[in-house]
């Protein structure tokens, strides 16, 4: 190998660090500043005290993690798993055979489908909810329905099924979206060569579709499960602040019970919980 | 209706993130709750030139008429008067107390917070030969308990927490707290109480004879039961919306403070009660910061505001009983407002105050009622 070879190569991989530097800083600075800092502070006003006015005071204690042991807290993580796990489920049950049709439509339709599983973000989301309070209470529209119907009055709103609704409402997008680029870049030859192959639709589904798109599925159940977890505008708006979510703790910690050490141990076992997550997603995924 | 109690007790419902908070406060505070470092009074000049002071005020928002700054300028000639908004007391407290000079001259604050606030010898004691206006106040405003004589705070509203009701759709008038907590058949599940945890905790402690302040584990432990009892019969906990749920009839009672029960809507007969049992006197304040470099703009700015025509703009405008006699002289009550509770009822109830440490027994109650 001659020196006049290798003189080019280590400018060019000169060039390339360069350049990935210039790209990858803002996105880095994003992140370190945004993500890591913040993580760091919260990460450091766990092991401290609670300040008289919110803020901490510098002494040493585990008392926050042992708080996190309480039965009482342990519920309430517990509670928000379920629900956001039930929210999952149903939102991906929904999900597929919608992002499955849209995947199969004619390509303008496509387009039109699309934007109208967007077109709820356009409008504020707690206008969304009072929406669904005008819906679903004691007077509201549904029951008002049944009511001439001779049914009801049931109580829609104010309980763990509104909550539920809420969060189902709000993220079947995030569900929709990821499964529908999961199930549009399938190649279609795949399907027709398992029905040449003497498979049923269902076989075909069960055998090639759903497989090939269990990466999709993962996408979207994390994408669903992530912000339904943490929620906290819903459970207060359609729940009635009648059942807490973790969220709501966290929320109640550091803005009105001003403990940020304990708000901050709170949302150290969110983000724990979030990371088991993903790593058991990225696992899934590689497996799939 | 006014809405303003909503950006004052609880932040936005969609409110900064947590984390966001914990970056923008990275100063703690040590506390000191049992001690109670006041500050000196420092030396003003009663002649002081105002045109080389400028005000800073922070304030919640919609709370002062907008054209207050303009005002203030015209008429205490002073350089310039900046307003500085805040959602919720605590919001106020992380900006006061985040260390060093917060840059804040007057903070509009409640009671339980100018005290704590006073504990930590952040507060300028008032000089009331500066503030002649003070004269203006009903004599009752001196008698507050977290700060009787007005030595650091002085009152820019107040007001208590009743039941407020539908008179046409309850069977009987509500009397007692016990009505919102062990709710007759005819209002089961249509009965709302709120959710800001002293709050949510006031019935049931008033109910059992117990001061709203207590730190006593016993008492805190009796009121968690009788309201874990009254849960199941609730429609919700509310503390922003429940004048819509009266007015839609999804509610026929709610725990309400008085300036948010919408009793001046003639359609619908909702009335406001306070208790037997007794209920709380929460006053908003004005507090000069001992940080402040214009103090003596600070006790102008203060003057200024307690002026009848000034200070008779928060009753007229956001329907809250102002502390001011002379103010409260000019303003011409609609038919059914709670303008018109005297005095003398309100300081029957009891001052919400700061319990320090002890105010985490509080939050626990409100979570554990919540959960279960």
């Amino acid at each position: 190998m001659s020196p006049a070879r290798t003189r080019p190569a280590t400018a060019l991989r000169v060039r390339r660090r360069l350049g990935a530097f210039v790209f990858l800083t803002p996105g880095l600075a994003y992140l370190v500043v945004l993500l890591l800092v913040p993580l760091a502070l919260v990460l450091s006003y766990v092991f401290f005290q609670r300040g008289r006015f919110g803020g901490v005071v510098y002494e040493y204690t585990t008392e926050n993690f042992s708080r996190l042991m309480d039965p009482l807290y342990l519920r309430v993580l517990g509670e928000s798993l379920q629900i956001a796990a039930l929210t999952t489920v149903i939102a991906l049950a929904l999900g597929y055979p919608t992002a499955y049709l849209i995947a199969r439509l004619p390509r303008k339709w496509k387009t039109v489908a699309l934007v109208a599983i967007v077109l709820p973000f356009w409008t504020n989301f707690i206008i969304r909810m009072y929406a669904w309070i005008i819906l679903l209470n004691g007077p509201g529209l549904i029951n008002s329905a049944l009511k001439s119907l001779g049914l009801g009055p049931f109580d829609l709103l104010y309980n763990q099924g509104a909550i539920v609704t809420g969060l189902v409402y709000s993220y079947l997008p995030l569900m929709v979206l990821p499964l529908y680029a999961a199930i549009e870049k399938l190649d279609p030859q795949l399907r027709e060569a398992s029905a040449n192959l003497g498979a049923s639709g269902f076989t075909t589904f069960r055998k090639v579709t759903l497989p090939l798109t269990v990466p999709g599925v993962l996408t979207g159940c994390l994408f669903v499960f992530v912000p339904s977890f943490g929620n906290f505008v819903i459970p207060e708006m359609l729940g009635g602040g009648k059942s807490v979510m973790v969220g709501n703790l966290i929320r109640t910690e550091f803005l009105k019970a001003r403990d940020w050490p304990f708000g901050s141990a709170l949302a150290l076992a969110l983000v724990a919980v979030l990371v088991v997550l993903l790593l058991a997603q990225a696992w899934a995924a590689r497996r799939a | 209706m006014s809405r303003f109690r909503f950006t004052r007790r609880l932040p936005a419902v969609v409110a900064v993130a947590g984390l966001a908070l914990a970056v923008a406060a990275c100063g703690g505070e040590s506390s000191s709750a049992g001690s109670a470092p006041k500050a000196e009074a420092d030396q003003l000049n009663p002649n002081a030139d105002l045109t080389k002071q400028s005000i800073s005020v922070t304030v919640w928002d919609g709370y002062t008429p907008k054209e207050l700054p303009e005002k203030v300028k015209a008429k205490l000639k002073v350089q310039d008067l900046k307003i500085a908004l805040h959602a919720t007391n605590e919001e106020a407290m992380t900006k006061l107390t985040a260390g060093g000079d917060s840059g804040i001259d007057v903070a509009f604050v409640s009671g339980q917070y100018a005290q704590a606030l006073n504990e930590q010898g952040l507060l300028e004691p008032i000089h009331p030969e500066l503030i002649p206006n003070l004269s203006n106040l009903y004599p009752e405003a001196t008698q507050l308990s977290y700060d009787k004589g007005n030595k650091y705070s002085v009152p820019y509203t107040w007001g208590t927490t009743g039941i407020c009701y539908r008179s046409d759709l309850v069977k009987a008038e509500p009397k007692s707290w016990n009505d919102i907590l062990n709710p007759p058949s005819w209002a089961d599940k249509k009965v709302t109480m709120m959710t800001t945890e002293r709050w949510l905790a006031l019935p049931a402690l008033k109910a059992l004879g117990y001061s709203v302040n207590t730190d006593k584990d016993d008492e805190i432990a009796k009121a968690k039961e009788l309201l874990l009892k009254a849960k199941p019969h609730l429609l919700g906990y509310d503390d922003t919306t429940f004048g819509d749920k009266l007015t839609s009839g999804e509610a026929i009672m709610v725990e309400a403070w008085d300036g948010w029960c919408p009793t001046t809507n003639d359609k619908q007969n909702i009335k406001f009660v306070v208790p037997k049992e007794g209920s709380d006197l929460w006053v908003d304040t004005m507090v000069i910061m001992k940080s402040s470099k214009n103090k003596e703009a600070a006790h102008a700015f203060i003057n200024y505001i307690l002026d009848p025509e000034i200070h008779s703009w928060a009753a007229e405008n956001i329907n809250y009983k102002v502390p001011n006699k002379a103010a409260m002289e000019r303003v011409n009550p609609p038919k059914g407002s709670l303008l018109g509770i005297k005095p003398a009822e309100l300081l029957n109830g009891e001052s919400i105050i700061d319990l320090g440490q002890a105010s985490t027994k509080y939050t626990r109650l409100s979570t554990e009622v919540a959960a279960q």
